[in-house]
């Protein structure tokens, strides 16, 4: 039988319908009462959430301190710009280089742990850097937080950009968005991500084929922290500040409750899910009640006790409900009709099985 | 010379010592039993042979390499597999992908993270052969957890077996099959016996008995007796502690 395995294709349909509705924002988010930041806020968090999956849910390492490298971004971009060189593009990589160097420390420290361990050992470490942040006044601002950053111009070669309106910034920050879910989206797909994928799967068994655990566990540590300084930075732009609570331990919990309400661990798209519904959770529930995060934190219960793959396994359920039902009327008018099947009747379950989340 | 050799292992876990003195040797191209009663320290052996525990004292030498207390990557790495009593699959993931991930050619590949791992259709094409090669064809797209008991067993092999592998350790592989499992099994064994270097720890003496060239009897984490098959049979240790009772 020839195996011919669906490929992971470069520009996905979910990825295409992410990035389409996103590009459209300045469009169509005012009609609807709310506003272009709103937008960029989401993409900030949907970045931070879908490359902390590449721990949580591909590697199935439970960290409860990555807040502390989306901090370490928004910091790095601001003091790079006020005290080094107010550069964007040297400021983000910068940003990016610092975190990414951060998670290789904090990694080279824990990634030898597993569970309950690593999970314990990640909120210490996110909690020494929250603690740094507020105390070292002199670099951080304490709790003040780092203000002023700018919104510097943005050189092209071709061409400057001002980034000083939300839509402008909003446009740059897509561009970055989007060539790191290409990034990402490769990544989860490659040779190195089925490795990750088969680490949280059995650990054991990983070595016993031949794989260096540890090594795969750091630099996904390392990856993952590289891409929450990058969500950090483009915060920091978009907030023009940095301050300690975004690497709180309540903070780190939010990207946590993120990827699982949203499906993280069964669907690449679930942490991009869980940050808009965490971030339209914010707005028009909190516009609504104070309460909010109560009513969130209950439904985040619900979701852990009675529907653990999250938002996406609902869609995912939904779609097997209906190749089943599509292959059984199939079946049924072949029995009725009395001729060979089968060729479409495999064609729907094959697409339904492999579909677009 | 012998393919793979244990001179002087020794392992304690606390104050218990678990392995003593323990030296064996395989042949290349021949099939090597161990057997041994519960807690004699089988999979123990098996444990420190393959780089999971390192021994306390010893050496272990493979194709007159010192691997002594290499870890299990790096066993694995030289062409030494194996395969687990409780099974050790990815459980997520499809039988083929189990396989695939196994593959010397993919491990090679490991740290690609931008070409899509479907892409490669030849390395797709040897997991599907390894899965048949176990009895598995028509099962590739199955999840690895939905799977029957039998063919779990079957494909713990098929993903050590895809390793490409000189020496290959089965640990128990009859554990909890049926007769007809375990003839199936006894077949495809048999038939991997005469292209690969194979060592079994089994309780199954039939299956041993009728497969394996020599056998090593472990007890107190020693070995008491080894031998082939018919000089075990006639062995006054093994006869008088049942061991040898087909």
């Amino acid at each position: 039988m020839p195996i011919v395995s669906p490929r992971a294709g470069f520009l996905p349909m979910p990825m295409l319908v992410l990035l389409l509705l996103l590009a459209t924002t300045p469009f169509w988010l005012a009609r609807l009462g709310l506003y272009q930041y709103l937008a960029l806020e989401v993409m900030v968090w949907m970045l931070f959430a879908l490359g902390y999956n590449l721990m949580l849910g591909t590697t199935g390492l439970p960290s409860f301190g990555h807040g502390a490298f989306f901090g370490v971004g928004a910091y790095a971009f601001g003091l790079l710009q006020q005290r080094v060189l107010a550069n964007i593009w040297f400021d983000l990589f910068g940003a990016i280089v610092i975190a990414a160097a951060l998670g290789a420390i904090v990694g080279a420290c824990i990634a030898h742990k597993r569970g309950i361990y690593f999970a314990l050992l990640t909120i210490a470490f996110g909690q020494v850097v929250w603690f740094v942040a507020v105390k070292w006044h002199s670099v951080t601002g304490g709790e003040d937080g780092l203000q002023n950053i700018a919104r510097p111009l943005l050189p092209l070669g071709f061409a400057t950009v001002n980034l000083r309106s939300n839509e402008a910034l909003f446009y740059f920050c897509f561009a970055l968005f989007a060539i790191a879910v290409i990034v990402l989206w490769r990544l989860v797909h490659s040779p190195f991500g089925r490795v990750l994928a088969a680490i949280r799967q059995n650990e054991v068994r990983a070595a016993f084929v031949g794989y260096n655990v540890w090594l795969y566990k750091w630099l996904v540590i390392t990856i993952a922290s590289a891409f929450a300084g990058l969500a950090g930075a483009m915060f920091a732009l978009a907030q023009q500040s940095a301050y300690p609570n975004v690497m709180s331990l309540h903070s780190s919990g939010f990207v946590v409750m993120m990827v699982l309400i949203g499906g993280g661990l069964v669907s690449f798209w679930g942490p991009a899910i869980g940050a808009l519904f965490f971030i339209l959770a914010r707005d028009v529930l909190g516009a609504a009640t104070e309460t909010w995060l109560l009513w969130y934190g209950l439904l985040f219960v619900v979701m852990v006790l009675w529907q653990p793959e999250g938002i996406a396994g609902l869609w995912q359920a939904a779609v097997r409900r209906r190749a089943v039902a599509a292959r059984t009327a199939a079946v049924r008018d072949v029995s009725s009709s009395g001729s060979a099947p089968v060729q479409g009747v495999s064609a729907i379950g094959k697409e339904a099985l492999h579909g677009p989340l | 010379m012998a393919l793979f050799e244990a001179t002087g292992l020794h392992k304690r876990f606390g104050d218990q010592v678990v392995l003593q003195d323990l030296s064996l040797s395989f042949e290349e191209g021949r099939l090597s039993g161990i057997m041994g009663p519960n807690g004699a320290g089988k999979t123990t052996c098996f444990n420190v042979l393959t780089g999971r525990h390192a021994p306390d004292r010893g050496r272990v030498t493979f194709a007159g390499e010192d691997i002594t207390g290499l870890p299990p990557r790096r066993v694995a790495q030289k062409g030494i597999s194996r395969s687990f009593q409780v099974m050790n699959l990815f459980d997520d993931d499809s039988a083929l992908d189990n396989v695939l991930i196994a593959l010397p050619r993919v491990r090679r590949r490991g740290f690609d993270a931008w070409r899509d791992l479907r892409a490669d259709s030849a390395a797709e094409q040897q997991a599907a052969s390894v899965l048949a090669r176990v009895g598995l064809a028509g099962h590739e797209r199955a999840a690895a957890r939905d799977l029957s008991y039998g063919e779990r067993r079957a494909l713990e092999i098929a993903v050590a077996l895809a390793a490409e592998p000189r020496l290959l350790f089965l640990d128990e592989p009859t554990a909890g099959l049926g007769a007809q499992a375990t003839a199936r099994l006894s077949d495809l064994v048999g038939e991997l016996k005469r292209q690969l270097t194979i060592v079994v720890i089994e309780h199954d003496m039939r299956f041993l008995f009728g497969l394996a060239d020599t056998v090593s009897v472990l007890h107190w984490g020693q070995v008491i007796a080894a031998g082939t098959p018919a000089e075990l049979r006639e062995n006054e240790w093994v006869r008088r502690s049942s061991l040898g009772s087909t």
